[in-house]
């Protein structure tokens, strides 16, 4: 939640990607780049490859070719848990809380690789975010809503202070109301505390419009990129994505 | 009822072992979702180097029992650790990607593997120490019976209870049982917040030995004979124990262990002791058929 932005350095590098689960190859080289505080939204159909690509990033599964950068340093064969160190949190598809824990002790795992100093001044920051969050702080996390599941899987990665923020499907299966403020505070984090964000959604739409710029994703290869806005207005997006739109 | 209270007494006693090795079990369990059929093994060598100890430290002229006992159950539970993690190095993470019955059967590998290996460097004759702990405390005199609990009798239940706790605490409140409780519920999610599992697993290995290690210092002063066999009788149990107070549960494995030791104690004592395993397996089988999950084994619903 530090790091001023300096674009348009590149931040995080994807480069030739290959990835396989056993003998499918879910992406077929794929090439994208993220800069400094940007919002790049990827948007495909279901089995596009764009949750492996954020799982890919994270190193699991690892890349069987191409190069991973992030910071200039190549985290390509980097075990997942040394990569999220290095500055990158995902709030994974399917939310992933810890359904047992209580909201709070969910907040302390994001927490766990970083310096405790830092804590209390997070969980502030956080809670600002999400209030609901500290209503809920003693709640299992598995009796949360929908909703507050995903804020609690947001705010638990924003704990561990990330510079780059991947988001998978933040918008699955929430209210409308939900979704546009799950959204805003998407903006939030990314103007107010800097963080760069790379956001996987099926609702085009809501992501094309937040986002910097957006790359389509069909069938484990990039088929067009560009600025969000720009996207919204080709034809064939708004043909195969936001049919009937809104 | 004299009589009542003083099998109570043996059955705690005999209750906390099995606790203690049960903890190992279902820690385990709850991790990577595996019976470590190697964990009676494991005791069972803390058991023989806590004799080898205790001889040790009586010809180097160690004497005072407060203190030796003390030395035997620090150096053993080192010992006894390194036991654990290397086996899990060896036998189970390599096969961690497996498919699901290749560690079990590599655990009953491991399990024959170790009591063959002391067999050999001890031999196979049990070997006795003398008693270090004597002495006790009468609290009912009556004029057919007298109820006494031993001084070793209480230092079991202590020890026992001391470690549970400090294990509760660790396991609920310090990062590194958050750690282990997260790799329970999801491994790759883990990962994900920095966790390095493998390391998580290990220690939670290590831990079990740990306290696997503890049991065997007490069974060597409270029973005084071991060989290599003693692993596998106990582990049984321990197993059992976690089983019927509901695997993936600490206070669970606690109980279990209790239940087994006074069901065990009582049966011996009132019926016949020939059947004594009987009835504790029996109980088992009773109880999983009214509650699958054990005693205190929570039941998978989640809301999702």
């Amino acid at each position: 939640m530090s790091n001023m932005p300096n674009p348009p350095a590149t931040m995080l590098s994807i480069s030739g990607v290959h990835t396989y689960y056993g003998n499918i190859e879910a992406l077929k080289g794929i090439d994208v780049e993220v800069n400094h505080g940007e919002i790049v939204t990827l948007i495909g159909a279901n089995g596009a490859g764009k949750t492996t690509l954020l799982m890919t990033v994270c190193g699991t599964p690892q890349a069987a070719r191409g190069h991973i950068t992030f910071e200039g340093k190549d985290i390509t064969r980097m075990p997942t848990h040394e990569i999220v160190t290095k500055g990158i949190a995902q709030s994974p598809e399917g939310r992933r809380i810890f359904p047992g824990m209580t909201v709070f002790e969910n907040i302390q795992m994001g927490a766990m690789s970083c310096d405790p100093e830092y804590f209390d001044q997070d969980y502030a920051r956080v809670t600002e975010l999400f209030p609901i969050l500290k209503e809920r702080q003693n709640q299992r996390a598995g009796t949360l809503s929908g909703g507050e599941q995903q804020m609690l899987a947001i705010g638990r990665a924003m704990m561990s202070r990330p510079r780059l923020l991947l988001l998978d499907e933040p918008s699955l299966g929430l209210a409308p109301l939900i979704v546009k403020q799950i959204f805003e505070v998407i903006a939030e984090i990314n103007q107010t505390d800097h963080v760069t964000v790379m956001l996987v959604e099926q609702n085009a739409y809501h992501a094309l419009k937040l986002a910097h710029r957006g790359y389509v994703l069909v069938n484990g290869k990039i088929a067009m990129s560009g600025p969000g806005n720009e996207l919204l207005e080709r034809p064939e997006i708004r043909a195969a994505y936001l049919e009937g739109g809104r | 009822m004299e009589y009542f209270i003083q099998q109570l007494i043996n059955g705690v006693t005999l209750g906390s072992i099995y606790g203690l090795i049960a903890i190992g079990y279902t820690m385990v369990y709850g991790i990577i979702g595996m019976i470590n059929f190697a964990h009676g093994d494991v005791f069972m060598i803390g058991a023989f180097i806590s004799l080898i100890m205790f001889l040790v430290l009586g010809l180097i002229g160690i004497t005072w029992i407060p203190f030796a006992i003390l030395l035997v159950l620090i150096v053993t539970m080192i010992l006894t650790s390194v036991y654990g993690w290397t086996v899990e190095r060896l036998a189970y993470r390599p096969l961690r990607k497996s498919f699901r019955l290749a560690p079990l059967i590599s655990a009953i590998g491991m399990s024959i593997f170790l009591q063959n290996y002391v067999q050999l460097l001890q031999g196979a004759r049990v070997k006795p120490i003398q008693p270090i702990v004597e002495g006790g405390i009468t609290l009912i005199q009556s004029d057919t019976f007298v109820v006494t609990i031993s001084y070793l009798q209480i230092i079991i239940v202590l020890a026992t209870f001391l470690l549970m706790s400090i294990f509760a605490y660790i396991i609920s409140s310090t990062s590194l049982g958050r750690s282990q409780r997260a790799c329970e519920q999801d491994q790759l999610m883990a990962s994900l917040l920095g966790i390095n599992v493998d390391r998580t697993i290990s220690l939670t290995f290590v831990m079990g030995a740990a306290l696997a290690a503890v049991a065997s210092v007490l069974f060597v002063l409270y029973y005084g004979v071991i060989d290599f066999y003693i692993g596998f009788h106990a582990g049984i149990k321990a197993f059992t124990a976690a089983v019927l107070g509901g695997i993936g549960s600490l206070p669970g494995a606690m109980l279990g262990g209790l239940l087994i030791g006074l069901i065990e104690t009582f049966w011996s004592a009132y019926f016949s002791i020939e059947y004594k395993d009987v009835a504790a397996f029996s109980i088992l089988v009773l109880v999983l058929i009214f509650r699958p999950t054990g005693l205190l084994g929570k039941p998978e619903i989640e809301k999702v």
